[in-house]
């Protein structure tokens, strides 16, 4: 068979001497104490009739469903509505609220980026995110080099992802370890003055929204 | 509740390790900061993760730390913070000076 392929190593598919790395299928890993546990939780809480697995499915449904969307229609919002954004940076919740978007029980925090303070969201403990407005974190925000680099080199992480600020920018890194989730509230682009809300939310990128990057207008 | 710290109060984060659920990051502890947010006042964490209720609640605040207090060597600009939120029981009164 090799020979038909002109090449001079044997070419067998059945023995492929240089296989392509498998992806491993969801069973192929062990289940973990932590998997198994989470399981039977999961199905001693339907048991005993705290929810139903329907109730169960559709929480699920709904966090997978959450984007930054939302958190983007708000950013627009205040870019375009000072009143907005004051009421924004007073009370999260309530703002999106007033924009008929249910950003949860667990109180958010709004920071602006200025000119002069450029702000950034980590959570050293663990993984705490704003999802009820942004959706689930990226993987990158839960690894441990990104929590424990953030604060320890913000300016070196920041640079990864693009974002180089003069040393006279404040750079103000959030941890988010307690009981409050954070929201940056990006700069506004130069050159969108003449843009609706719809043109400006288009613009917001979920990594804005974490603090990582700026927004341009491209 | 009443707070114990304003906005603009000279704070120490606690030297203490404590096991259990703790909120607290290390890289803060016997850290001097700047209460920057009065927030409000939560069930403590601490021991919501051991089933119990929680009370009395904590006041949390935002503490503000220049990068160079937390990091010596740290490289970037001199005017870079980090802010953590932190329960009242993890401060005290930094000594004057400080």
């Amino acid at each position: 068979m090799g020979s038909e392929h002109g090449h001079d190593h044997e070419h067998d598919h059945g023995d492929w001497p240089y296989p392509h790395p498998k992806q491993p299928d969801l069973e192929d890993g062990p289940l973990t104490h932590h998997m198994a546990m989470t399981e039977a939780v999961a199905e001693l809480l339907i048991d005993k009739g705290i929810f139903s697995a329907d109730e169960f499915r559709r929480q699920l449904e709904l966090m997978d469903s959450k984007s930054p969307a939302e958190g983007a229609r708000m950013v627009a919002r205040a870019w375009a509505d000072p009143d907005f954004k004051a009421h924004m940076l007073e009370d999260v919740n309530a703002a999106a609220k007033e924009m008929d978007i249910d950003a949860g029980g667990i109180p958010i925090m709004a920071v602006e980026n200025t000119p002069d303070v450029h702000n950034v969201i980590v959570c050293t403990l663990c993984s705490c995110y704003p999802r009820n407005l942004i959706g689930l974190p990226p993987d990158w925000y839960k690894s441990r080099a990104y929590r424990s680099r953030m604060v320890r080199e913000p300016r070196a992480v920041l640079a990864e992802f693009g974002t180089v600020l003069p040393d006279d920018v404040e750079i103000r890194v959030h941890d988010s370890t307690a009981d409050l989730r954070y929201l940056v509230i990006p700069r506004r682009p130069e050159g969108t003055e003449g843009m609706d809300e719809e043109a400006l939310t288009a613009l917001v990128t979920r990594d804005s929204l974490i603090g990582v990057t700026h927004l341009k207008t491209e | 509740m009443t707070a114990r710290y304003s906005v603009g109060d000279k704070v120490r984060v606690r030297r203490a390790d404590p096991p259990g659920h703790v909120r607290t990051p290390t890289f803060i502890r016997d850290h001097a900061g700047t209460v920057t947010k009065v927030v409000g006042s939560f069930a403590n964490p601490e021991e919501l993760a051991y089933g119990r209720p929680g009370t009395p609640k904590q006041t949390l605040y935002w503490v503000q730390f220049p990068q160079t207090e937390l990091w010596p060597d740290y490289q970037g600009g001199l005017k870079d913070t980090s802010v953590v939120d932190v329960y009242e029981s993890w401060l005290d009164p930094a000594e004057e000076g400080a």
